[in-house]
């Protein structure tokens, strides 16, 4: 594997829950530098996919092989949920937004420095006696953080709680928060659900200014299709845990099966597809 | 009320006659319950003067009880009604105040650590507020040692007191044993606690809530029971005496070589008291010092965050199982410290110190004065400790107003009596964002 493959390859994974099969033998890559989406009806396993990768689920059966830019492999099904993160450098978001309520948007990108900054306190002991290296380090982060709040328009936002903000900014907030640990791939989990049509812009904007300057590829599930036809660069479609189409928006929109399993048909035209699907 | 309220709105107001009834009813309701309940309470008591046990009735008492419920009921429901607002009787705080109260926030801090100061100094005679201030310290830091466990990393410890009983087997059985000098004993009795703490803390790494507060609150009964019952080792029910605090090898004693005599001053049994003081007063101090500095450390800021939202930390790459062993581990050493100190001071420890009830009186402790709070924490364990003395002339109505006091704060103050975390760091110090945190804090 070298820079120019893709970030994330996944072959053949599958995740069985008990008697659920959620995912079947799914492989698809997701290409460095590019936004993939990830969409299908509810219930067809794209959020199982995202636990698979961030490594809350082991999956059943299948391979997850990240590849840094400087050849670096890394096995994801085989890392510790934390280490995906830590090691694997991929940093994700959740469906239903989990923040650090009770703290604030600063605190909250700052703890997603974490393990950056427990390294420049000497894992505490040094940064309790207060040597100058840990105050450098704590500088520094809080510079990132207000980076990437003045990316995602929280700064004014900064000293505010984070379950005091409206829905919109703490979507944002939580994707600032990934980015802070700087992430080679960053996985969205439904990142404009509950967006009105002009954050739902933005979103778009943010999403392409970090795939176009900071060179990290983006991997997102969504239902909004404005948004995914718009940004992604690469589809893939998955119904009832299988993969049915992979490609690019163009090839999605127009492909029988897509229609038939995601965005439904008209009553005459069932027939037809359905020959065409081969049901 | 205002519900109640609501539902007239479309229909006349309520009349006098309306409001009556409705308390006359109200009223009946309550005395049938208080006869229910108080009918064999208190209408009948076991009499036996001589020979068998007889019942003696007590209608009189019983009617009396009876009557008072269907009065108090009565009134009650008839003030409410009378357009007096229930909301009017919780205590707010005028906004002319709030600065006032603010200022006095901030002063109030350095105003009891100036008073820890010189209380040896004003109250030097009084052996009786000395030995309670001591105690008071105690539990201020056994109060923010287990703040860092409770209050900061979020897990319902239940079981701190064995920490606390192991810092102070640890320095009785290692002087009893090896004759080991207390600021020797000190370190070690501190980083036992920390080891028991990381072994209390691996078993229950999954465990969240009630459940680890069960799992906790038996880890401290086995630790009790194992000293209990090891009796060749810690002398069991009987104790083990622990050597008297020195002044860093000066022993407090009258002879020729005593503190007294090496300083010149007339021997006095109040110098080790002093001496005790002004050690606990330092040890919590330490304690107040390394925890307000971890806050603002990335373990302590992850420490909350784990208390907020585990799984969002792990997908931050933050190693929540050595996150929560840490919390454990330094928390317990805290206790560790204390429990070495109390050895010292009692001379003699035995398993009857580190009951459950302890363990609570700590959570009661860090629960009341605001979790996460440290002021908050030393004001109630000062209110707590100290207002438990206050009330020993009331004997057995001590536990009933401490109780009733408890209740009062948790109707005003459901958060503790500092409910407002001041943020770790801010961008912009000192801007308006404490009011958003403020504002917070009433909810």
């Amino acid at each position: 594997m070298n820079a120019a493959g893709p970030i994330l390859e996944v072959e053949h994974l599958t995740m069985r829950f008990g008697g659920l099969l959620a995912i079947d033998d799914l492989s698809f890559a997701a290409k460095r530098g590019q936004i993939t989406a990830l969409i299908g009806p509810n219930g067809a396993g794209k959020t199982t996919v995202f636990n698979c990768i961030t490594g809350f689920y082991k999956p059943t059966v299948g391979m997850l092989r990240l590849t840094h830019r400087d050849g670096m492999e890394f096995l994801l099904e085989r890392l510790l949920d934390f280490r995906v993160s830590q090691r694997a450098r991929v940093a994700r978001t959740f469906q239903n937004i989990r923040l650090f309520a009770g703290m604030t948007v600063l605190e909250n990108l700052m703890v997603a420095q974490h393990n950056p900054l427990m390294l420049a306190s000497g894992y505490s002991f040094a940064g309790l006696l207060g040597f100058a290296n840990y105050a450098r380090a704590e500088r520094a982060a809080v510079e990132r953080a207000r980076y990437w709040m003045d990316q995602t328009g929280l700064t004014p936002r900064a000293d505010n709680l984070a379950r005091s903000l409206p829905y919109g900014e703490q979507r944002r907030l939580e994707i600032a928060r990934a980015l802070c640990t700087d992430p080679v791939l960053l996985c969205l989990d439904e990142p404009a659900a509950g967006l009105n049509a002009r954050e739902s812009d933005e979103l778009n904007e943010l999403l392409i200014g970090i795939r176009d300057r900071h060179g990290t590829s983006i991997l997102l599930i969504e239902h909004d299709m404005g948004v995914v036809m718009e940004i992604s660069d690469h589809i893939v479609v998955l119904d009832y845990g299988v993969k049915i189409a992979d490609g690019p928006p163009v090839a999605i929109r127009s492909d029988p099966k897509v229609i038939a399993a995601y965005l439904g048909v008209e009553d005459d035209e069932v027939a037809q597809v359905e020959a065409e699907v081969g049901l | 009320m205002t519900v109640a309220e609501h539902s007239h709105i479309s229909t006349a107001a309520p009349t006098l006659g309306d409001n009556l009834l409705a308390a006359l009813k109200s009223a009946a309701i309550a005395a049938l319950i208080a006869f229910g309940m108080f009918a064999l309470l208190l209408g009948f008591r076991t009499e036996q003067a001589a020979g068998p046990l007889t019942l003696e009735p007590r209608p009189l008492l019983l009617a009396v009880t009876v009557t008072i419920v269907f009065v108090g009921r009565f009134l009650l429901v008839l003030a409410w009604s009378s357009k007096l607002d229930v909301a009017r009787f919780t205590p707010s705080i005028p906004e002319s105040v709030k600065p006032v109260l603010a200022r006095i926030g901030e002063w109030i801090g350095p105003a009891l650590l100036g008073f820890a100061f010189i209380v040896p100094v004003v109250f030097y005679d009084n052996r009786y507020l000395l030995d309670l201030g001591i105690m008071v310290l105690t539990y201020v830091m056994l109060g923010w040692g287990l703040n860092i466990v409770v209050g900061l990393a979020g897990l319902l410890d239940l079981g701190y007191v064995a920490f606390y009983a192991v810092g102070a087997y640890s320095y009785a059985l290692l002087a009893e044993y090896f004759g080991w000098s207390f600021w020797l004993c000190l370190p070690v009795a501190g980083i036992l606690a920390a080891f028991w703490g990381i072994l209390l803390g691996f078993p229950v790494l999954r465990l969240r809530g009630d459940y680890l507060a069960i799992v906790t609150l038996a880890f401290g009964e086995i630790i009790r029971i194992v000293l209990l019952n090891w009796q060749s080792f810690t002398g069991g029910p009987n104790g083990v005496n622990a050597p008297r605090p020195s002044f860093f090898g000066i022993p407090f004693s009258a002879g020729d070589d005593g503190f007294a005599a090496t300083f010149g001053l007339e021997f006095s049994s109040t110098h080790r008291v002093v001496f005790l003081f002004y050690l606990i007063l330092a040890l919590a101090l330490i304690t107040n010092w390394v925890t307000i500095r971890l806050r603002r450390l990335p373990v302590g800021r992850a420490w909350e965050a784990m208390r907020e939202d585990e799984i969002a930390c792990r997908s931050l790459g933050i190693n929540t199982t050595n996150t929560k062993l840490t919390a454990f581990a330094i928390g317990a050493m805290f206790g560790g410290f204390a429990g070495a100190f109390f050895a010292t001071r009692q001379g003699f420890i035995s398993p009857e110190s580190f009951v459950f009830m302890e363990s609570a009186m700590i959570l009661a402790i860090v629960v009341l004065g605001g979790m996460g709070s440290q002021i908050g924490v030393a004001i109630a364990a000062l209110v707590m400790i100290g207002g438990f003395e206050l009330f020993r002339e009331f004997a057995q109505f001590r536990m009933l107003i401490f109780g009733a006091a408890m209740v009062a704060i948790m109707v005003w103050r459901p958060r503790g009596l500092i409910a407002t975390r001041v943020p770790s760091l801010f961008l912009r110090p000192g801007k308006s964002a404490t009011s958003d945190v403020r504002a917070e804090a009433r909810l």
